[in-house]
């Protein structure tokens, strides 16, 4: 068996939430304690944060990496990936748990990191190589196969403030898919530059990952894992949920729908919001009028939600915003309903209500889709926001029906048009279609 | 939770979180990230005068304008002693090495912040940063010294053999910088008071500092207290080399010590919070 490359065990980070006034906290509490004498004790508090205000973005992830392994990092957004990713290349410390690299990293979070806008193509490629951990010696005997690469050879010492962004993040790309750590830790950004240079990028990462580094790819893009990576981690809200060969961990994520994994299921990991009420459960409703996680694209969508005011503040729910939002997978939000929107409902003057929305069909491009709940006065005050409330999937029509093509490629909603045809004389032909 | 330890054959183990968490600060990871200390000082000072008209003419007009004041002000109008030396050439021996003390502090303490994007994406010695915002102003600094000696010539001063001290006391300008630039650049990460604090503490600074004044007019008894202040013997340093004046005797020691003191506490700080730069900044 290969060299041990890379041990991660027990890795745990946590994060306070809350509002950035509350992270920066005011110098004046600081000297407070300090006067106090109680200052350590303060940072430990602070550190260790109390439950409720504090989030685990990784919990408990332990695996191993031989030398020469390709693996691929999937999960949905928020799941942890780039925050393994960044303790990976030490930007954060773990809370818990730990990590043991053999060899020189090199990590891409993110392409042109540090390129100054001021400064020529040349100067930025050495800027960036530097950055990146390229000993200067290195970037210059790679300086004309990065430049080749890039294909701005004639721009070279221009500043790159008046490069086109294509040419931008082509330059940016290549000073970084030059590196050669022994270990390459990559997040997504193979989404570089239009279709042609993303290709070249996949073939590049491609010629990496043959020559036997290690390498630690985060993408959405599962296509091009499953041409790099051998070996699929499947992260899921901290955890490590699932490890194994790359084919089967992205037919479990993409899948993960299949097994009915939590579809449907009210959890909502992150809220904010001052809490005096609160979305206190939200699902999808199926035609017989229990809890669903599927729907099919040609059947109305319906969500019911239950608020409740809490019993000890004695506000009541008449005059609050509600807002339901629907968004991709990927995290594309894609519409927002609102309560106060033509056709709404008013929240009544209670302490507690359920609430059901209709979308009437057909509503999205088979797939999964994530419904965010927002309850507040807009602007004013954020009484609860769950921008995660639950998952669901949309299953293909169950009706004979004839959608041209039902591809995401083409938009994730679904709609129906009300068309019109006027002939015109044959001399308009040529100018346009309808 | 480091340990780029550089050995022959192997290759090398780093080692996160855990109870390593490191306390020191890690030299020989330092040095080899000299490089990259390397261009991020060339980065800014090829930056620094882009888009300006005057261009490193900046670098002189600067404490030469302070010394048209200062000399109209204090020289003339005040009358202010100058230990018997032209009040023009007394302020502007002060005010070069001060401008570089003033403009560093001034970029290291926001050295961190103002590299967010860097400090969040990027791993590499954090302590690079304010370590790179002091060096960089070195160029400035060069080109006003330059000034300072034409003018110190047309002055009709020719330095004694007391100039051989001169770098000890701009070594003592630079490290007063770091020191407070590792300071400020920490706790401006946390606490963003840091950036309406710093101007008033600069000019609170320098008139604690013999700038406009000479040290002789503190008494003797209290030399070693004001030499407590790093930048008034970096001062009188600079104007005993130069201009012949009595220096800064007694003031030297005291000012070692309170600059090794505050180095190591502000290094340990740095250290210490240095991990979760990332996520506060």
């Amino acid at each position: 068996m290969a060299e041990l490359a890379l041990r991660v065990a027990g890795l745990g980070k946590q994060y306070r939430i809350g509002t950035r006034h509350e992270r920066h906290d005011q110098l004046r509490d600081r000297i407070a304690s300090a006067v106090s004498g109680a200052i350590r004790r303060t940072v430990r508090r602070h550190r260790a944060g109390d439950p409720s205000s504090t989030i685990w973005a990784l919990r408990d992830v332990s695996f191993d990496v031989r030398c020469g392994e390709v693996v691929g990092i999937v999960g949905g957004n928020g799941a942890g990936k780039s925050t393994l990713l960044k303790i990976l290349s030490r930007i954060t410390e773990p809370t818990t748990g730990g990590a043991e690299i053999h060899g020189r990293v090199g990590s891409l979070l993110e392409v042109g990191t540090g390129f100054h806008p001021e400064l020529t193509g040349r100067e930025n490629i050495y800027l960036n190589g530097a950055i990146l951990g390229m000993r200067r010696a290195e970037i210059a005997r790679k300086f004309d196969e990065i430049v080749a690469f890039a294909g701005v050879e004639a721009f070279i010492d221009t500043p790159v403030k008046h490069y086109s962004s294509g040419m931008y993040v082509r330059l940016a790309f290549a000073v970084a898919a030059h590196m050669e750590p022994e270990i390459l830790i990559v997040d997504e950004v193979l989404a570089v530059g239009d279709v042609h240079f993303q290709k070249k990028c996949i073939g590049k990462m491609d010629d990496v990952s043959r020559q036997g580094r290690t390498v630690l790819f985060v993408s959405h893009n599962l296509d091009a894992l499953q041409r790099l990576c051998t070996r699929g981690l499947l992260i899921d809200r901290g955890r490590l949920s699932a490890d194994g060969g790359i084919e089967t961990v992205v037919a479990r994520h993409r899948g993960g729908l299949a097994d009915g994994d939590g579809l449907g299921q009210f959890r909502p990991a992150a809220r904010r919001g001052t809490g005096w009420a609160q979305v206190t459960g939200m699902r999808l409703m199926a035609t017989d009028g229990t809890a669903a996680g599927a729907t099919p694209a040609d059947e109305d969508l319906v969500v019911e939600l239950d608020i409740a005011a809490h019993p000890a503040g004695g506000g009541r729910l008449r005059g609050l915003v509600l807002e339901i939002g629907f968004s991709s997978d990927e995290g594309h939000a894609l519409f927002t309903v609102m309560n106060v929107d033509d056709g709404g409902v008013q929240l009544p003057d209670v302490t507690g209500c359920t609430v059901r929305l209709r979308i009437a069909a057909p509503t999205f491009v088979p797939g999964r889709y994530r419904v965010r709940a927002f309850l507040g006065v807009p602007f004013l005050e954020h009484v609860d926001e769950i921008d995660e409330a639950f998952t669901f999937e949309v299953t293909p029509p169950v009706h004979p029906w004839r959608p041209y093509e039902l591809s995401p490629l083409r938009g994730r909603v679904l709609r129906r048009g009300e068309w019109e045809c006027t002939p015109t004389a044959v001399a308009a032909v040529q100018e346009s279609g309808v | 939770m480091i340990g780029a330890s550089a050995p022959v054959r192997t290759v090398p183990v780093t080692l996160i979180g855990g109870a390593r968490r490191r306390r020191r600060v890690d030299l020989a990871e330092l040095w080899a990230y000299r490089e990259l200390l390397y261009f991020l000082v060339w980065r800014d000072a090829k930056v620094r005068y882009r888009q300006t008209v005057l261009g490193a003419a900046w670098a002189l007009l600067q404490p030469a304008m302070t010394m048209v004041v200062f000399d109209v002000f204090f020289g003339r109008l005040a009358r202010m002693p100058s230990d018997g030396v032209s009040y023009k050439l007394f302020a502007l021996t002060a005010l070069v090495p001060w401008t570089y003390f003033a403009t560093a502090l001034g970029s290291g303490a926001q050295s961190l912040v103002g590299q967010q994007h860097l400090i969040a994406k990027v791993y590499f010695p954090r302590l690079l940063m304010p370590l790179a915002a002091v060096i960089t102003p070195l160029v400035d600094f060069a080109i006003a010294f330059v000034f300072l000696l034409l003018m110190l010539v047309a002055g009709g001063v020719t330095p004694g053999a007391g100039v051989v001290v001169l770098p000890l006391y701009a070594g003592l300008a630079v490290l007063t910088a770091l020191t407070a630039s590792v300071w400020m650049a920490a706790l401006n990460v946390e606490y963003r008071d840091v950036r309406f604090v710093l101007p008033f503490a600069v000019q609170f600074w320098m008139f604690a500092t013999p700038v406009a004044y000479p040290a002789s007019l503190v008494p003797p008894g209290w030399r070693a207290v004001y030499g407590l202040n790093p930048m008034a013997t970096v001062v009188e340093g600079f104007r005993a080399a130069l201009l012949g004046t009595p220096g800064p005797s007694g003031m030297l020691l005291p000012s070692i010590v309170v600059l090794i003191v505050a180095l190591a506490l502000g290094l340990a700080y740095f250290r210490r919070v240095e991990g979760t730069f990332a996520d506060v900044i």
